[in-house]
């Protein structure tokens, strides 16, 4: 009975990174938040700090959320939900202003404006009104994982194309001593200004969905002669 | 492309897109030709760059996808798409600028929208638009015509700047578009643009050498050859009037109005047509049968959106010419000018009348 129990928590858990890194990743599947996705993400430092910063929101969020969830009249529900996002995202924005001036500035507006990044209410309102603390505050952290990854590899992405240069700038968010993490891949005359500039950051996020529905499509094609052998061997049961 | 459906006999082309294509390609030789004689031969090593680039992609995507590679790429449409974007460049451009340009223009404008027939855009606009953004240097770099060069270049100096920046005789781009004095030559367009941003009348600023009879030195006759070429591309039906005849009027109205108003800060009308790309626009890439409006009243409102776009961004915006840009916002236009100007179909009443 226990074991069971324990079985399914983790199925639950594994579920929830699957949901949270790929097959309902928010920045390429449920494609929220696309306004900090494809404005920050002119190179890798400024796209990690933001996604670091906003996995921190949606895991203080969803946390607070899901303490609050049975104390809240369900007719108000939104507002409370909106006021502790932005109390956690004023939280967070002092802290960078006081820790990481630099990164501070180069975010800019893009720190405040957390508050109206859909992922954040969306996952208050989806899973953590409705979840324990722990599977909530976990799912905050997944969904935050998910949106940080493609930020940075959209920050990557355009970064090497239109600069040349991939962690540009990596001091301002991770301290003096991260100098040495910056790269120089090639120096151009003419830089591709398009990948920096903001249809750069469309047409680059348009080729990560497109790979990742490929990815998906083939996964499927190579799935299926399975799946049909073993829906045969069970007539009877229903999977879920 | 060639599928003979013919359920209505009284409307029947016998050209094939191949054909059409073909032709399209053969009207803009004379204006090749003209651009080749007044700036360079450049021209034709960038026309060989651009075709065998577009080719190259053309056959990979079909591959790709899974489609005829033969009959797809004898359709011709990439090759237009080249010739196009080649000729919108400057002559001596760097070699990677066009191979980038038209493999944009082909693998994302046109095969990943879903190949001819389908694209939104008009690739070769919109692969000068990324270009234009990308490369606001070298996509400006325009050397003065030939008459006002001081070095004359040979067919061997077009290959060399091309291909390593330099010519043979190692003088640069910047050095090549220098006039006696050592100062660069911009295009017609781009002077005039400064000098009256920096308060000088059109009559003053037209008196610079890179202004020939009319509009620029050799830009006339250039502009002259295209109109030829779309004239016979009129005369074979390949085309029809309404999208030229919409561009060239509303530029004509709008910057006939703004001349008349204040002569001394706005370009003649005549100036204004016979400058810049304002004849192969209007003639070859506004007519694109993918991209632009289908029906007839919506073809003369598609038209005179991008003359007036054109004029409003060559006088006021910041680029000296605009056709790239007018162009690629019309086709955003398209499916609403289509959706309000459905021809009335026969035996039905249009929509006003009861």
């Amino acid at each position: 009975m226990e074991s069971s129990l324990m079985e399914s928590k983790m199925n639950q858990y594994q579920e929830l990174v699957r949901q949270g890194l790929w097959k309902n990743n928010p920045g390429l599947v449920q494609l929220l938040g696309l306004c900090p996705l494809l404005a920050v993400t002119s190179n890798l430092t400024s796209a990690l700090g933001l996604g670091l910063a906003t996995m921190l929101v949606l895991l203080s969020t969803n946390t607070v959320v899901s303490l609050i969830r049975n104390y809240v009249p369900n007719e108000i529900r939104i507002p409370v939900f909106v006021m502790v996002i932005a109390s956690v995202v004023t939280v967070i924005e002092l802290l960078m202003h006081a820790f990481m001036y630099n990164l501070y500035q180069a975010l800019g507006i893009f720190i405040p404006l957390m508050v109206t990044n859909c992922i954040v209410i969306g996952r208050a309102e989806a899973y953590a009104s409705k979840n324990a603390v722990a599977p909530a505050a976990f799912d905050g952290l997944m969904m935050g994982t998910g949106f940080a990854l493609v930020l940075c590899t959209l920050g990557a992405v355009r970064e090497v194309i239109g600069s040349g240069t991939l962690f540009a700038g990596a001091d301002l968010l991770l301290g003096d001593w991260a100098k040495v993490l910056t790269i120089h891949l090639y120096q151009a005359d003419n830089q591709f200004l398009l990948a920096i500039l903001p249809p750069g950051a469309f047409l680059v996020m348009g080729f990560l969905i497109a790979g990742k529905n490929a990815v998906d499509a083939r996964a499927a094609a190579k799935a299926k002669p399975v799946e049909q052998k073993i829906s045969r061997a069970r007539v009877t049961h229903v999977s879920s | 492309m060639s599928f003979k459906i013919a359920s209505s006999p009284h409307q029947h082309s016998q050209k094939t897109t191949a054909q059409l294509m073909k032709l399209v390609a053969l009207a803009a030789v004379p204006g090749i030709a003209v651009q080749a004689y007044f700036f360079g031969y450049g021209v034709l090593i960038q026309l060989l760059l651009a075709i065998s680039t577009a080719l190259l992609c053309e056959a990979a995507v079909l591959a790709l996808r899974a489609k005829k590679v033969k009959v797809k790429l004898l359709d011709h449409s990439a090759l237009v798409t080249a010739l196009l974007l080649a000729v919108a460049i400057p002559s001596y451009a760097p070699w990677w600028l066009v191979v980038i340009g038209t493999a944009f223009a082909i693998i994302v404008v046109k095969q990943l929208y879903g190949g001819l027939g389908n694209n939104l855009f008009n690739p070769a606009m919109a692969a000068y638009v990324l270009l234009l953004v990308s490369f606001p240097l070298p996509m400006t770099s325009w050397l003065p015509a030939a008459p006002l060069q001081q070095q004359s270049l040979s067919p061997a100096d077009a290959v060399c700047t091309i291909f390593t920046n330099f010519s043979c005789s190692g003088y640069s781009i910047s050095q090549l578009r220098q006039d006696a004095d050592g100062i660069s030559m911009a295009t017609p367009l781009d002077t005039l643009k400064t000098d009256l941003s920096q308060g000088y009348t059109t009559q003053e600023s037209m008196k610079k050498p890179v202004f020939g009879w009319l509009s620029g030195e050799g830009w006339f006759w250039v502009n002259l050859a295209y109109l030829l070429g779309g004239l016979f591309l009129l005369q074979q039906k390949v085309i029809q009037w309404r999208i030229p005849v919409a561009v060239l009027g509303s530029l004509f109205g709008f910057s006939l109005i703004a001349w008349l108003l204040s002569p001394d800060t706005n370009a003649s009308p005549l100036f204004q047509l016979f400058s810049g790309a304002t004849m192969l626009a209007a003639f070859f890439i506004a007519t694109d049968p993918v991209s632009a409006s289908t029906t007839e009243k919506g073809r003369l409102i598609f038209g005179a959106l991008i003359g007036g776009l054109v004029f409003v961004i060559r006088s006021y915006g910041g680029y000296p010419d605009a056709f790239a840009f007018a162009v690629m916002l019309a086709n955003m236009t398209v499916p609403l000018i289509d959706y309000y100007t459905q021809p009335r179909t026969y035996g039905h009443k249009s929509k006003g009348e009861r």
